[in-house]
């Protein structure tokens, strides 16, 4: 039976398909956008087999030029002929495109560049030694080549070639073996210097505030140079400490066979990581896979954030956001509560609102720009005089810090609470405020003791929304706090433990400056992605344990509709 | 249903109000809910203490102002102005030295949707006296348990008190309510249509809660339906677009009504 047009139209099925359409669309580009950032991301941990192959592409006049490469294939694509014979290599141009391939060698300080696009036509001779390794180094990124000898003190204490597998043991002992002296090194330097520098810091500071005050005397002065002495004690015997362990772990290094031939020494010190895909079965490559994601996530960054991890950016963006939620909850819900309970409803409070609803929308650089002229230079200036004159000129507070991000953001995001809170509030049955009052309840107590409670789901959906704003947000916050690198996080075991002064590292920042202010862009690219995709979990987690909080509230005050 | 004869349900048959110690008097009392438009027209009322006393008329005659004006539940509607003089017990409530806090706690209402919070059962009763701060548990347990006891609900919720009163039936949130607002013994009750929402066993219920509590408070009661004021009342004032048509014992309102325009709504003429 045929229908017609208009009773087809009519009937809204075209209707139900254009909205399902529209779902459709919405959902492929969520998943979409999860699986780019997955895949190009994640894949970046995995442990690639590395290739060994001859390259001899042509140079000029037929002339060709041969060398060995050694690394780890990253991608291929096609080029055309004439843009590579404009970049100097005299191809065929009569065929349009040429393949070819990124390839990663490491070798850095060998070779000048650890990527390099190799023409696939010119590569021949590929095969995969079992013997190859690959070093993750400390500095100058990855390092790959041959195993070929063990050095203590400079004295070679097992000759490779002969026998790989003994070799590779007594290479894998005296790894772990600086492994653990590093972390030593490592927990020193951080934690009881730190400790030392900071209680230094301290004494000075008070010294200084004594001094400002005037009641600094011979007796204080005495007291101070007694602690300062035994501080300085403490620090000299670490130091010696860190000398004799420097010594140690500088006392073995190991001898490779670079890709062309050469033998180059590297220092045991030097590594984070060896390991030798081409031998490594799935299981294993799984293992290292997940090991190096682990490094990721609770590592520090290396090399201008192109190696390493990325903990202090993870710490540094939940901070900001657990401490921006603690300043705007409270205001947006208190400034919400007079517009709607108290202030009378009138031209004035609803010109409020639409000032709320449109401060909203500045833009957020804007709000970074105010938080830098009014929080940091006015405020923090301020405070600096008032409460911090010891350590002047340098500035406690006058700076971006912590804080300042934290209240930028909130100020971006109070808006937002507001309104929902507003929502909130207006839902609440009139009947049950009626019966709080007719109880003998004061306006006050109602508000308090039924209206709020209820409300409170509305006030979480509102720091929700304000949570998912502020996760995302990197404008304002390279004005008001968030550095390219931090030395330390700002919650420590030093006191008061929580350093709000202090500037961190944030995941949003972490990738404008991974992908483009990297001095190696090749490195970084899959940082970029892996990165993004755990700013994206972040916010998501931050965002879930909200919306699990507003449930089990929205549970105990299900609305009263009878 | 169990049928209640008018006579024997009116303890004081035929009574004459004017004879009776009043408990709230209202005198000359306008109300106005924007300029021009006016609710109440010049009210005169004495309604008798510790009797039930029932508002009856058509819907918009004023009848829910008029109890919303006996504990100032008006106050918090915008741009309503009320003028005339309404005294419960010889002290004029709208006098500026009054609290209305403590005025609403001596007169307490029961509204026509039940509205409990959404608190626990305990905490609904408790609501008021914690509001007044006291906060012993031993004073808490014993008021909580009396006052559900005198609204007929100790015996359902005994074993649930800290349950949520959101999960309890209609009539019986009506009736929590009324326990709420009894547990801060007032001196007058106001119920604002308290069946209305209500299942014909939950009203039998209510009603025979009302019978019952009169015999401690004052009671208003605010009703569309006439053979409930017939039912639970002692006297019936019947109002008709914001005048008060006639007052006098239901007795006489329902058998011999003294205007035509009564015994019109009460023969269901109109309305």
């Amino acid at each position: 039976m045929k229908i017609s047009a208009s009773k087809w139209l009519s009937s809204g099925t075209p209707f139900v398909w254009l909205n399902a359409g529209a779902v459709a669309i919405s959902i492929l580009m969520v998943v979409g956008l999860l699986g780019l950032l997955t895949v190009r991301g994640m894949a970046h941990f995995w442990p690639t087999d590395v290739m060994q192959a001859n390259y001899a592409p042509p140079v000029a006049f037929g002339s060709v030029m041969s060398t060995e490469v050694l690394g780890e294939k990253v991608e291929t694509e096609s080029v055309s002929s004439i843009q590579i014979a404009s970049s100097g290599i005299p191809v065929d141009e009569s065929i349009p495109t040429y393949e070819r391939e990124l390839v990663k060698l490491g070798n850095r300080d060998v070779t000048g560049a650890d990527f390099a696009w190799l023409l696939s036509s010119y590569i021949s001779d590929i095969r995969y030694p079992a013997n190859v390794v690959v070093l993750e180094r400390r500095e100058w990124g990855n390092f790959y080549g041959f195993l070929s000898g063990v050095k203590e003190s400079g004295e070679r204490v097992v000759q490779g070639a002969g026998d790989d597998a003994a070799l590779w043991d007594e290479f894998e002992q005296r790894l772990s073996r600086a492994l653990a002296i590093h972390d030593e090194i490592y927990r020193i330097e951080k934690q009881e210097i730190g400790e030392v520098n900071y209680a230094l810091e301290r004494l000075r500071l008070n010294q200084r505030g004594l001094e400002l005050d005037g009641a600094f005397d011979a007796e204080t002065e005495a007291e101070f140079a007694a602690q300062r002495e035994e501080l300085g004690s403490e620090y000299a015997l670490l130091q010696q400490d860190l000398v004799v362990l420097n010594q140690t772990i500088e006392r073995d290094s190991a001898q490779f066979f670079a890709a062309n031939g050469a033998e180059i020494e590297v220092e045991f010190a030097d590594i984070v990581r060896a390991y030798r895909p081409n031998q490594m079965g799935f299981a294993e490559k799984l293992l290292t896979y997940f090991a190096k994601l682990g490094e990721f996530l609770t590592d520090e960054p290396r090399e201008a954030n192109t190696e390493g991890g990325i903990f202090p950016a993870i710490f540094g963006t939940v901070m900001m956001v657990l401490l921006m939620s603690v300043f705007v909850t409270p205001f947006g819900v208190v400034a919400a509560v007079y517009l709607r309970e108290y202030a009378r409803q009138g031209f004035v409070t609803q010109a409020i609102r639409i000032a709320v609803n449109n401060l909203a929308g500045v833009p957020s650089i804007v709000y970074g720009v105010f938080g830098l002229g009014f929080f940091i230079y006015i405020i923090g200036a301020e405070v600096d005089q008032l409460f911090y004159p010891e350590a002047l000129p340098a500035p406690t507070f006058g700076t971006p810090g912590l804080l300042w991000a934290s209240l930028t953001l909130a100020l971006l995001t109070v808006p937002v609470v507001i309104v929902a809170t507003e929502e909130g509030l207006a839902r609440i049955p009139r009947s049950v405020r009626e019966g709080s009052l007719a109880l003998g309840a004061t306006k006050f107590e109602t508000l308090w003791r039924v209206v709020l409670p209820m409300a409170s789901p509305a006030m979480m959906t509102g720091l929700i929304l304000a949570v998912a704003r502020a996760a995302g947000e990197v404008a304002p916050l390279m004005l008001v706090g968030v550095v390219k690198l931090a030395p330390s996080l700002p919650l420590d075991g030093n006191y008061p433990y929580l350093h709000l002064d202090q500037k961190f590292m944030h995941l949003g920042f972490h990738i404008y400056d991974v992908g483009f202010q990297s001095p190696n862009i090749e490195a970084a690219r899959p940082l970029v992605f892996a990165t993004a995709l755990l700013l994206v979990i972040v916010i998501a987690g931050l965002n879930l344990s909200a919306v699990a909080l507003r449930n089990r509230l929205r549970e105990k005050f299900k609305s009263l509709e009878v | 249903m169990r049928k209640v004869d008018v006579s024997s349900v009116l303890g004081a048959s035929a009574e004459n109000p004017e004879g009776l110690e009043s408990c709230i008097d209202v005198s000359g009392l306008n109300l106005y809910y924007a300029k021009d438009k006016r609710a109440l027209n010049g009210i005169d009322l004495k309604i008798p203490k510790q009797r039930v006393t029932a508002f009856i008329g058509p819907s918009g005659c004023g009848k829910s102002s008029l109890l919303r004006c006996l504990n100032r539940m008006n106050d918090l509607v915008d741009d309503c102005v009320i003028d005339g003089l309404i005294e419960i017990d010889g002290e004029d409530i709208y006098s500026k030295h009054v609290d209305v806090a403590d005025l609403r706690r001596r007169v307490g209402m029961v509204f026509q949707k039940p509205n409990p919070f959404p608190k626990s059962i305990y905490e609904n009763v408790a609501y008021g006296l914690r509001i007044q701060g006291i906060n012993s548990k031993r004073v808490l347990d014993e008021v909580v348990e009396k006052s559900l006891r005198a609204a007929a609900l100790w015996d359902e919720v005994k074993d649930r008190l800290h349950d949520s009163a959101l999960g309890m039936s209609g009539g019986q949130q009506q009736r929590l309510v009324i326990a709420r607002t009894i547990a801060v013994e007032p001196e007058v009750l106001l119920l604002d249509e308290p069946a209305s929402a209500l299942d014909p066993i939950s009203t039998l219920k209510i009603e025979e809660l009302i019978h019952e509590l009169k015999r401690d408070y004052t009671i208003v009661i605010v009703t569309h339906n006439m053979q409930q004021a017939a039912r639970v009342s002692d006297f019936t004032a019947f109002m008709y677009m914001g005048d008060m048509v006639e007052f006098d014992a239901t007795d006489n309102i329902f058998t011999n009504p003294a205007k035509k325009q009564t015994e019109d709504y009460i023969t269901g003429r109109y309305g």
